[in-house]
């Protein structure tokens, strides 16, 4: 039998406000408890919500960036169910009239194809509270902190038929957010979850699988290795003639799999209803239009113009504008430090990537900022360092020994550009080696790396290569 | 329009509210009094009516994203039955 794999996400991105969804509380990560949960956010009697102008504006940039229709009559709703970290008894979100309709996303896959990924809407809710099980025996703690933050939860169609897609998707959404400056994107902290509708079906099936919805995933690779566990257990149980139970089912890293959370058979009816506190919100052209006015350059526009412009490889100019703030350093480089854009793009990608993966780092926690990268790449343009040495030197850097400049006057690793000093050394190294240069001379061209390697042996690895090369070549041709 | 014990049963459970089983009979001939008397509603004809979400006929007032609220966490939990560390604390919640 031939299964398809069918794929939808439902991504909560946290917004990147100040202040609250409905109040004017702080929304700022890591408070101490309560410390940013006033009465509105605690639901005491007579608060009323009063929509964060802010909010909207994010909601319609996503619309904006995905191509969507965006709700200019959106409403508020009620949904309704009891937990103690949500202290009105119902959350407040968006059930008929979303912000943002129908839209869509490109992904690049694997292979280099390309595949469009249906949004179905993004609607504007809050967030609950937190609730602290492992403190107390015989209570259970509410941190309100959170309660109130405002969310937009991206709900797509189930367009994605792998793992690989859900996650290049997911990579995708993370990357507009960012982009666009409406999320941090910060998924250990909880500003970016996942939610993934899983089922599988037959090949040639018209007819959706019964799915299961994984919670609790915290990074790529855990969605991807959740959903790669749940796709292998609904198979299990479709082949040994079983049936797939409608349910939520939470991923725990630690054992690599999925396990049952409820099931949607005593699923609580939400009894949504519009929320008669909040009047519907219009979003008219002017707002839109500032909204679009505000949009920055966006990764593909970013690809496009570095192979244009700067004549970027195309896979380095995708890997450069993926990500907002790798584009960010790298357009630092090139712009304020005005450094040549291939040989930054060179360096980036190659070692300050490895020691960022090296040392698992995003590039905004990079110990070498682009300021002191960029005083690196001026060294090597300038040849006071080589390729080699300069891997060395930012080595030191790495390691906080200071700027490049430092690394290389504190280390003694200055190029040796000297041409009288270089070909000193290579005098030594014929006069050393007669019967080499006689055999050289002979025809035996590919002694000539011997000679290198000894003159940059004598000048400790500092003589500039292409100097060295140049002046041996001529001087070994007599 | 009729509600039966199950559902009223089902309604209270949603609703958090304690029902005996004596008051399941009453509450279901109640809500099913009241929900006839809503009935008359369909009576009328909405074909070419938009739903309404709020009878105001004005959109909501927007405010700027600005933190105005400040820290008054040790006033508002004078008034919570129990708190610790600043928590607010409820019976224990197993999921």
């Amino acid at each position: 039998m031939e299964w398809e794999t069918v794929i939808g996400l439902e991504i909560h991105a946290q917004l990147a406000t100040q202040s609250k969804i409905f109040s004017a509380a702080a929304t700022a990560f890591g408070a101490e408890q309560n410390r940013q949960a006033c009465a509105v956010d605690l639901a005491l009697p007579g608060v009323l919500p009063v929509v964060n102008r802010e909010v909207l504006a994010m909601a319609v940039r996503f619309a904006l960036v995905t191509d969507a229709e965006i709700g200019r009559h959106s409403v508020f709703a009620r949904k309704n169910y009891f937990y103690p970290d949500l202290p009105k008894g119902y959350q407040i979100s968006q059930m008929n009239h979303p912000i943002v309709g129908t839209g869509s996303v490109e992904i690049v896959l694997g292979d280099g194809q390309r595949k469009t990924i249906g949004i179905t809407r993004a609607h504007l809710e809050e967030d609950a509270g937190k609730s602290v099980h492992d403190e107390y025996s015989d209570f259970t703690a509410i941190d309100l902190n959170r309660a109130g933050t405002p969310l937009l939860e991206i709900v797509s169609e189930p367009d994605m038929r792998s793992a690989q897609e859900a996650v290049t998707y997911a990579k995708r959404v993370h990357s507009l957010v960012r982009y666009i400056g409406i999320c941090d994107g910060n998924m250990q902290e909880g500003s970016f979850r996942c939610d993934a509708n899983v089922s599988i079906r037959l090949k040639g099936d018209e007819k959706l699988g019964t799915r299961a919805e994984i919670k609790n995933v915290n990074s790529f690779r855990f969605l991807e290795r959740a959903i790669e566990f749940e796709v292998e257990r609904q198979r299990e149980i479709l082949e040994s003639g079983g049936e797939v139970v409608q349910e939520t089912r939470l991923y725990d890293a630690d054992r690599d799999e999925t396990r049952s959370m409820r099931s949607k058979e005593d699923a609580n009816d939400y009894r949504y209803f519009p929320d008669p506190d909040l009047l519907p919100v219009e979003i008219d052209d002017a707002f839109i239009d500032a909204q679009r006015a505000s949009l920055p350059e966006l990764p593909e526009v970013k690809t496009a113009r570095y192979i244009s412009e700067l004549g970027l490889a195309d896979k380095d100019a995708i890997t450069l504008a993926a990500d907002k703030s790798t584009a960010d350093y790298f357009e630092s480089l090139i712009g304020a430090h005005a450094m040549p854009a291939k040989l930054s793009a060179n360096w980036m990608l190659g070692e300050l990537f490895a020691r960022l993966n090296r040392d698992q780092l995003d590039i905004d926690d990079s110990p070498v900022d682009a300021t002191a990268f960029a005083g690196l790449i001026a060294r090597i343009e300038d040849n006071t360092v080589s390729g080699k040495t300069a891997k060395q030197v930012l080595d030191g850097m790495w390691d906080g020994k200071g700027s490049a400049d430092d690394v290389i006057k504190a280390e003694g690793l200055q190029q040796i550009t000297d041409t009288s000093a270089i070909e000193a050394m290579i005098d030594e190294v014929i006069a050393a080696n007669p019967s080499q240069v006689a055999e050289y001379r002979a025809g035996k061209e590919k002694l000539l790396g011997f000679f290198v390697g000894a003159v940059m042996k004598a000048s400790a690895g500092k003589a500039n290569p292409g100097q060295l090369n140049q002046i041996l070549k001529n001087k070994l041709s007599g | 329009m009729s509600i039966k014990p199950d559902e009223v049963r089902n309604i209270a459970h949603l609703a958090r509210l304690g029902l005996d089983e004596s008051q399941l009979s009453e509450f279901s001939d109640d809500l099913s009094r009241t929900l006839d008397l809503v009935d008359q509603l369909n009576q009328a004809n909405t074909d070419s009516v938009e739903p309404l979400a709020n009878p105001g006929q004005c959109s909501a007032r927007l405010r700027d994203d600005v933190v105005a609220e400040t820290d008054q966490r040790e006033k508002l939990q004078t008034v919570a039955p129990n708190v610790d560390n600043g928590f607010y604390l409820v019976p224990r919640v197993i999921e």
